[in-house]
């Protein structure tokens, strides 16, 4: 097994959210202590509902937010906001909004050439306009587009001009916070299939954030579920997808629609909300939703536990 | 990407952004309309030396007051008349279109300058420093804009010169509350953060990257408060604080024949023409402008 690219531990990340003029300042903890390891060609997936702290996970990892706590370890590097201008080139990020991820004020060639430019003072302009038009060809765009302003294209096309101008700094670690959930399906197929490639060729380690579990099928090698903030499991693709041990895993998985009519409709509804990420209860933040809660699972919250496929259950299934 | 048609388009002319900027602009009438007479008063203030019959100053003694050449008593020789010194009216304007456009352009160009700039930083500062300068421009924005570019001049000493300045003053935190909501607007937007990531300084993500995406309402904005520079600048000058005589500024040439209004119509309606024509003008011009330069109203 080759050695990670991205160790996290603990990483946690807590805003803190001014009140009225009387109440007191609240925390919101979108991040608590998450764990993961990512290696070289392999695609790790994050998946959970909006507000699970998938995003964030993101920011923290591609160097745009600072963790409150924990460690991030990238290509052997621990990770301080002072590491960060050195270690941009390591780590790139694909948006989800093709829309507003391009700048409409520069050319598709301009988009590709500033990571050169602030990264690659020393490269001439010839040559960072041949890594560009090459990184088009590479992406599946054609040569004439290089001139073109980010309007004249579709959202499938855009994000590929994205994954491009990710890719221009040769990044080891590509974070995709939901790159195909904007886009219309018959194209995301089209760009996940474009992201295998590249990440075979390019031998890429993705960080994949998604809460589209038919898309992470197809997509992931490993994958985390996170609940408010934690991780409540973490398991290879095929264990998980058939056998999900977490209460909360085996809802959201009974969720996806399946191609076929004749299937057992086994659909989990839960009841309630998600609790607010200001007020977390105190022990399994899950167990309000939960049909198995005891009351054990109430008073503290259980540590993600178990070798190869790990649940943070009292009660774990199967 | 597969073709689509069977024979690729053969490079096809991707509309330039000027050609496009007038397809919009030629569609508003008015706008072309003001283009025009804008163009000829830049003309005609470049070649004044040029097109002036005479020079504004000189005195003509024995043509005092004359009316234009189509009343009774006046004639070719001073086509619009002559003024309470027997100076040539037509002259003088064409000569005053000089200074006006002087005031204009200094004043839009110190105001937008140094209105840009400190909107940016201020949308960039942390927070107390942006609440201390919105704060300062509320200040100067809760003045009625005459009266303070009347005390400026007023500290300053009376002069084109300061009257400028003062109008530059009076001007800055319109385009400082402007940059400032563009900038906090798009520093939202993804490309900002994907220009961090790939690792952009703060002067980098200022200038090249938020700028260019905040220009639109700013220009439309200077194209409009070039003719409310003139029109102030005008108005200080009726109120003897701008352009001193005898220098043949429009608002100055209003002040000087205040006295002659009921005596001699045209020592004063042809200025306040003059300023009501290229006022008009280019406001018509700058609503063309916004309508040409607002992405939303586009249709392709």
């Amino acid at each position: 097994m080759t050695a990670p690219i991205v160790q996290a531990s603990e990483l946690a990340r807590f805003y803190t959210v001014k009140g009225g003029l009387l109440s007191k300042p609240a925390t919101v903890k979108a991040l608590s202590g998450v764990d993961f390891e990512l290696r070289p060609g392999k695609t790790l997936a994050i998946v959970g509902e909006s507000g699970c702290g998938k995003s964030t996970l993101a920011r923290v990892v591609t160097m745009i937010e600072e963790p409150t706590s924990g460690n991030l370890v990238i290509d052997g590097v621990d990770i301080t906001p002072s590491k960060w201008a050195q270690m941009r080139e390591t780590v790139q990020i694909v948006f989800q909004d093709p829309y507003g991820s391009l700048n409409p004020r520069q050319r598709i060639g301009q988009i590709l050439q500033e990571p050169l430019i602030i990264n690659r003072r020393d490269m001439s302009a010839a040559d960072r306009e041949a890594r560009a038009r090459e990184m088009i060809e590479l992406v599946g765009l054609r040569p004439e587009h290089y001139d073109r302003y980010p309007h004249m294209f579709s959202g499938g096309q855009r994000q590929r001009i994205a994954i491009a101008r990710a890719l221009m700094l040769n990044p080891k670690v590509l974070v995709l916070d939901e790159p195909v959930s904007a886009l219309d399906v018959s194209i995301q197929s089209q760009i996940l299939n474009l992201l295998v490639e590249l990440q075979e060729r390019l031998n890429l380690a993705y960080l994949f954030i998604s809460h589209d579990l038919s898309v992470v099928k197809h997509f992931a090698d490993d994958v985390i579920v996170m609940y408010l903030g934690r991780a409540v499991e973490k398991a290879p693709k095929e264990k998980l997808f058939a056998a999900p041990r977490h209460p909360y895993s085996k809802a959201l998985l009974s969720t996806t629609p399946r191609a076929d009519p004749e299937a057992q409709k086994d659909r989990i509804k839960l009841e309630g909300e998600l609790p607010s990420p200001m007020n977390i209860p105190k022990g399994c933040a899950f167990a309000q939703r939960c049909w198995l809660a005891t009351e054990k699972c109430r008073a503290a919250p259980p540590e993600l536990s178990g070798a190869d496929h790990k649940v943070a259950c009292l009660h774990p299934l199967g | 990407m597969a073709e689509l048609s069977a024979t690729p388009p053969k490079t096809e002319d991707r509309p330039s952004a000027l050609r496009e900027f007038w397809y919009y602009f030629s569609e508003n009438r008015g706008a072309v309309f003001g283009l025009w007479v804008f163009s000829a008063f830049v003309l005609c203030a470049a070649f004044a030396p040029l097109l002036a019959p005479y020079d504004p100053t000189e005195q003509f003694r024995n043509h005092i007051l004359q009316p234009p050449a189509w009343q009774e008593g006046g004639s070719w020789a001073f086509p619009l008349g002559t003024d309470p010194l027997g100076r040539d009216m037509l002259s003088r304007l064409i000569m005053g279109s000089r200074y006006s456009f002087f005031v204009g352009i200094v004043v839009v160009c110190v105001a937008v300058t140094g209105g840009v700039i400190v909107g940016l930083l201020s949308g960039f500062a942390p927070k107390w420093v942006d609440t201390m300068i919105m704060r300062v421009m509320d200040i100067i924005l809760s003045f009625p804009s005459l009266l303070l570019a009347l005390v400026l001049v007023a500290i300053l000493g009376p002069s084109l010169t300061n009257a400028m300045i003062a109008i530059a003053i009076v001007f800055q935190p319109h385009y400082v509350r402007l940059t400032r909501a563009s900038v906090l607007a798009e520093r939202q937007k993804d490309y900002v953060t994907s220009a961090r990531v790939a690792g952009a300084g703060k002067a980098r993500l200022m200038f090249k990257t938020v700028l260019p995406n905040c220009l639109a309402p700013i220009i439309v904005q200077a194209a409009l408060s070039f003719s409310t520079a003139i029109l102030d600048a005008a108005a200080l000058g009726f109120l003897g604080m701008g352009a001193q005589p005898p220098t043949p500024e429009w608002g100055t040439m209003l002040a000087e024949a205040r006295e002659f209004i009921l005596r001699a119509w045209w020592v004063v309606t042809f200025p306040g023409l003059a300023i009501l024509v290229t006022v008009l003008a280019i406001n018509l011009m700058g609503d063309g402008l916004r309508d040409a330069l607002d992405p939303k109203l586009k249709r392709s």
